[in-house]
């Protein structure tokens, strides 16, 4: 298995993945964006409760949360994922500080799974309204229903 | 209790200067305006003395009629000048992302394509090509389907730059342009009504292919509204171009730089107007952009002058591609033939029990995706869209999450504010072409 700064490599249908812990996360990224990768063009997670046995490579333990960043070099025109695993409740280091454009991204994994980012500037929500409970996208949010009734149906 | 405690929402809305300290100031403003912290130390000193503090807050959204919707701004001016703004997003969240996750594979192109609802068949296309890479049959689908996607998605850049055309001559007074943007957009939409059979929300691009073939005399079609377009650009160009008020209104304002717009992660017009060209189509081609030839159209100085010129410019290169495309048609299937994926043809239906079953089977339980994850991205005419699916191996995506160009270009409206007149914010705001439907989801 190959290693990237120390941290474990994968493939996914093609594309670089690279899996780091939170404590490596930002050093990694650090040295990232110090090879070419300038811009951060995508941010998001995903809650992974409901399907916890995914392909991962050794040495890397599931974790019920994953941060998902793609990084992006304009000069070598190639992509780069990286992917941190994250328990309940663990917060992050935040990006904004090297990519201030992932400031409204990381204010939407906030809002949507929960995962509070350290040292961000300006941590509330953006999507939900201020007073919402709850983060949508978890795997464990409730979804709501409204129920129907047929009325007036003479069987 | 006072109006303001009344009508204030909280933390996401920008707080009253008089009401902070120095060090959250600090960081508000370094972080709303990106500026360095020596640049923000500066300025804290300069502004903070709440005994001369002559600024005011207002709101301009979500109900504005130049804010492209339902953004809300919240800006702080000094007279007329814009020192600080911050852009409040979230009215138009309908959690589509949630609802991909309940939708099967086969009903997705539905509900994506009405995130950005002025290209939707750039939205279906980034995901039936996420979707088709996860299935591991991104290069088996058919020359004609490959071409036709690239037909309609650049007819689809230029309807919606047609309509940046119209709204973006509309706010700054040039009003007799929103009839011509409209009129000439609804030629293109036309043509879409005759193809997919809706003139918005096609879901005609679908994972495996296109859902029909073109329609009889579709070339006529495509020649007719690229023969009536063309020359109405050059008079575009007459009538706002060089024009001195349009020029007066528009250069200089609104500038940013290279380095910023690389850091603020921003791509589209909003990136090549500061002269950097970064065209997916040109610099991780897909579908068959690689074997076509057009220019990257870049600008000079950032301002929305250039993001003006930018986009009336690559109208006139997706005519260039459409030409090569009618040239270049190849006959064939227009869908793959894979059983697993494509759904048999109506007139098998009347004749075959499976065939209804094998309809029936697809269009109920759809089709199971292996497991994996990818990130797809192509050049939507608002930046890069980049689509992220899950699979857990079941004919739903786990998780389906878009990179939305407008939700991330928006981040560089403070930037390009500040320091602005508020008269100008109707500009900065127009020349960065967001759709709000996108922004939110």
């Amino acid at each position: 298995m190959d290693l990237l700064h120390g941290c474990p490599t994968g493939d996914s249908r093609g594309q670089a993945t690279v899996f780091a812990s939170v404590e490596q996360y930002l050093p990694l990224v650090k040295k990232l964006a110090d090879d070419g990768y300038n811009m951060c063009s995508d941010l998001t997670a995903v809650d992974y409760l409901t399907h916890p046995g995914r392909a991962l490579p050794e040495g890397v333990e599931a974790k019920r949360f994953e941060l998902v960043v793609n990084l992006l070099s304009l000069d070598d025109r190639k992509r780069l994922r990286v992917r941190v695993q994250l328990e309940d409740g663990q917060s992050a280091p935040s990006l904004f500080d090297l990519y201030p454009g992932t400031e409204a991204m990381e204010r939407e994994v906030f809002d949507m799974y929960g995962i509070a980012f350290t040292n961000h500037p300006d941590l509330t929500r953006i999507l939900m309204p201020e007073d919402w409970d709850g983060h949508p996208l978890r795997k464990d949010y409730e979804l709501g229903q409204i129920p129907v009734q047929f009325k007036q149906v003479n069987s | 209790m006072s109006l303001v405690q009344q009508t204030n929402e909280g933390g996401q809305e920008l707080g009253a200067r008089s009401e902070l300290t120095a060090k959250e100031l600090l960081r508000e403003v370094g972080s709303v305006l990106r500026m360095s912290e020596a640049e923000a130390a500066a300025l804290a000193l300069d502004e903070i003395d709440p005994t001369t503090d002559q600024t005011m807050i207002i709101n301009m959204g979500p109900q504005h009629p130049s804010t492209h919707g339902v953004l809300r701004l919240m800006l702080e001016l000094q007279g007329e000048t814009v020192l600080r703004c911050k852009p409040i997003i979230g009215y138009l969240h309908t959690g589509m992302e949630k609802t991909a996750e309940q939708l099967s594979y086969m009903q997705g192109g539905t509900n994506v394509t009405r995130m950005d609802y002025l290209s939707p068949l750039n939205n279906e296309l980034v995901f039936s090509l996420a979707v088709e890479k996860l299935l591991g049959i991104e290069g088996d689908i058919p020359e004609r389907a490959v071409w036709m996607r690239m037909l309609l998605s650049e007819l689809n850049r230029m309807s919606s730059h047609l309509l940046f055309m119209a709204t973006n001559g509309m706010d700054l007074g040039a009003v007799s342009m929103m009839i011509y943007g409209w009129r000439e957009r609804e030629q293109v939409l036309r043509f879409f009504q005759k193809v997919t059979g809706l003139r918005m929300n096609h879901n005609f691009i679908r994972p495996g292919g296109v859902a029909a073939d073109l329609t009889p005399g579709w070339r006529d079609d495509v020649l007719s509204i690229l023969e009536e377009v063309e020359p109405r650009l050059d008079e575009y160009d007459v009538l706002m171009t060089g024009q001195p008020i349009w020029r007066e209104r528009l250069q200089g304002v609104g500038v940013i730089t290279q380095q910023e717009a690389i850091a603020l992660s921003a791509t589209g017009p909003t990136l090549r107007c500061t002269g950097l060209p970064w065209d997916l189509r040109r610099d991780q081609p897909y579908l068959r952009y690689d074997e076509l030839d057009f220019d990257v159209i870049v600008g000079s100085y950032g301002d929305a002058f250039d993001r003006y010129a930018i986009r009336l410019n690559e109208i006139r290169e997706s005519i260039r591609i459409v030409r090569q495309i009618l040239e270049r048609m190849p006959s064939g299937d227009y869908r793959i033939q894979d059983k697993k994926v494509t759904p048999p043809p109506r007139a098998r239906i009347d004749e075959s029990m499976e065939a209804l079953i094998h309809h029936f089977k697809i269009f109920t339980e759809g089709f199971k995706v292996p497991e994996g994850e990818v990130y797809v991205a192509i050049e939507s005419p608002r930046g890069e869209i980049g689509c992220y699916i899950v699979s857990d191996g079941t004919s739903t995506p786990y998780r389906m999450h878009m990179r939305a160009p407008s939700f991330v270009n928006i981040q560089c409206l403070p930037h390009m504010m500040r320091g602005g007149l508020v008269a100008d914010a109707v500009a900065v705001i127009s020349s960065v072409d967001p759709v709000l439907g996108e922004v939110d989801r």
